[in-house]
């Protein structure tokens, strides 16, 4: 059941895309997302779309991966629409009781549902394509300026590596305590919600335990190495802006002054 | 009354990239009363075996029969078959969570939906046979204990729901050998007391030579060998081909009947040796 989990859904081929530097792409994807909101006509959203598209295409990675990520928001996208289109006032197309439709609340709710779309499409490609260490690399070094007001960049980063790296392997103890308590008699699968939460106990106790016990161990392990957090510490991969960096960046600009002018206009 | 494993075959991961065949064509029958070893590597599929005993798994094919049941096509029985086969994992005490000793050795007769004189008699009963005074363990919490006591616990928990069959997954995998050879005596007392039909699964030779009245050997998913510790040790060349070693005497004898030594070909403990070796010696003297 739990081998056909995916945790971080990076989709390792090689691409322009995935070749960037990682911090370069989390600036994008903000301003991606930035981009989105200025956004206030149908028209617009073809350049968005048009430009989304491209990207994917040139990333390499199936349309159906980037399609699946939008699986787990389906459920809000469907409620906005829906609250959208009975909430907004405006001129009524069609009236059931006090239901009211109107010409306007089946716009915005359209609006909305493509924008949300578009959003989580156009993040997930940044997680599609970047290997979650190489991501935290570049969150800690865009993290870094803040340091001077007492943000603890590196420690921040630290933690999402280690929490990254004992997914698998929560995921395997998850399966090995499961297995164990059924066999003595232990039923998961079965009963209400509130039985079915208490029969989680036997399962979530060992579980904490033994991640405590992990991280007391890795503690250790890193502490016997001499690890004493971000002063001074050099790092393996080096992030380096390349060429290609550059030219993304420009093509970038070049995509946001449109949605800009449009917007003016 | 027996467990019979016919024509299995299990497959991981099919349908994806990964495909490992974990289990090919096994056929293995374990009577009652058995005291069976199943030897092999990491990786030659025991574990997986065992997990298709009492239902965790599905064989990919074949099929399993536990005292007449199949194990997997009613659902409902599976509860039935899961206390007839009592499974006990490696490391089984990470699967420790309540409060007390009691409660926890308690948790499995307690799914049965049993009485609770019943239930309280059979924790009682448990960790008696694993060695506990039940008065003075009770009440403590199993997060207190030592490494090895967790472990013993952890054991009269699956003990607590009496099955007929219990399988062991390296149960003295990270003791020290004080611990190790407590543990060992205490299951074998456990096979000669309650008649429980014990499957220790294990890749120490040394351990299941002195126990078991029969062994596996498993290589790459499949039966490799079968038959008496006696029988198996007397081909140290094909174990080692396999990448397993003989306990140490049987080596010993081995190398020693090679240099024109004639002893029994078949010893498998020290004393055994001890003897034989002494009567040649005597022999060659006069």
């Amino acid at each position: 059941m739990l081998k056909n989990l995916t945790i971080g859904q990076h989709y390792p081929v090689e691409s322009p895309i995935h070749s960037l530097d990682p911090r370069v792409k989390i600036i994008i994807t903000i301003f991606f997302i930035v981009s989105l909101f200025l956004v206030d006509n149908f028209t617009t959203y073809l350049v968005v779309i048009v430009f989304l598209a491209a990207v994917i295409k040139m990333s390499k990675v199936p349309f159906k991966f980037v399609i699946r990520g939008l699986r787990p928001i389906l459920m809000i996208i469907l409620i906005t629409f829906i609250i959208n289109i009975l909430m907004t006032p405006g001129k009524i197309l069609l009236k059931v009781g006090f239901i009211k439709i109107t010409e306007e609340g089946l716009r915005q709710a359209g609006f909305m549902a493509i924008r949300l779309t578009l959003l989580i499409m156009g993040t997930s490609l940044l997680t599609l394509t970047t290997s979650p260490i190489i991501l935290t690399d570049g969150i800690e070094s865009l993290l870094s300026p803040f340091k001077r007001f007492g943000l603890p960049a590196h420690e921040l980063a630290m933690m999402m590596t280690i929490a990254l790296r004992f997914i698998p392997t929560l995921l395997d103890e998850t399966e090995k305590i499961m297995k164990a308590q059924k066999s003595r008699g232990a039923d998961f699968e079965s009963g209400n919600l509130v039985s079915r939460a208490k029969n989680l106990v036997p399962l979530l106790v060992p579980l904490f335990v033994s991640a405590f016990r992990r991280a007391d161990e890795l503690a250790m392990a890193m502490e016997a190495r001499c690890y004493r957090g971000g002063e001074n510490r050099t790092r393996m991969r080096q992030l380096k802006i390349s060429k290609g960096d550059y030219v993304a960046s420009v093509i970038f600009t070049i995509y946001f002054a449109a949605v800009i002018i449009i917007k003016i206009w | 009354m027996s467990i019979k494993a016919e024509n299995i075959k299990y497959i991981y991961g099919e349908g994806t990239a990964f495909v490992t065949v974990a289990l090919d064509d096994v056929n293995v029958e374990i009577h009652k009363g058995d005291f069976l070893g199943i030897i092999g590597h990491t990786g030659s599929g025991k574990s997986t075996f065992i997990q298709l005993l009492n239902g965790l798994e599905k064989p990919t094919q074949g099929k399993i029969t536990v005292d007449g049941i199949v194990v997997g096509e009613d659902k409902k029985l599976l509860s039935k078959i899961r206390q007839t086969v009592g499974l006990v994992f490696q490391y089984p005490e990470y699967q420790l969570f309540e409060e007390t000793v009691a409660k926890d050795v308690a948790f499995g007769p307690a799914n049965l939906k049993l009485s609770e004189d019943e239930i309280n008699e059979r924790v009682r009963d448990s960790l008696e046979m694993m060695g506990f005074n039940y008065e003075k363990i009770k009440d403590v919490s199993p997060f207190d204990l030592s490494g090895g006591q967790k472990r013993r616990v952890a054991i009269a928990g699956v003990m607590a729901m009496k099955p007929s069959y219990l399988v062991l997954d390296e149960p003295t995998a990270g003791l020290d050998p004080a611990g190790r050879n407590e543990l060992f005596a205490q299951i074998n007392r456990l096979h000669e007391k309650s008649g429980v039909t014990i499957i220790l699964v294990s890749h120490s030779m040394e351990d299941i030579a002195r126990l078991v009245n029969r062994v596996i050997v498993m290589y790459k998913g499949k039966v490799h060998m079968e038959g008496t510790p006696k029988e198996i040790y007397s081909h140290p060349d094909e174990l080692e081909k396999i990448g397993l070693g003989v306990p140490q005497i049987a080596e010993v004898v081995y190398e020693l009947r090679k240099r024109g030594f004639n002893i029994r070909p078949d010893i498998i403990t020290v004393k055994e040796a001890k003897e034989e070796i002494l009567r040649e010696v005597r022999k060659r003297r006069a």
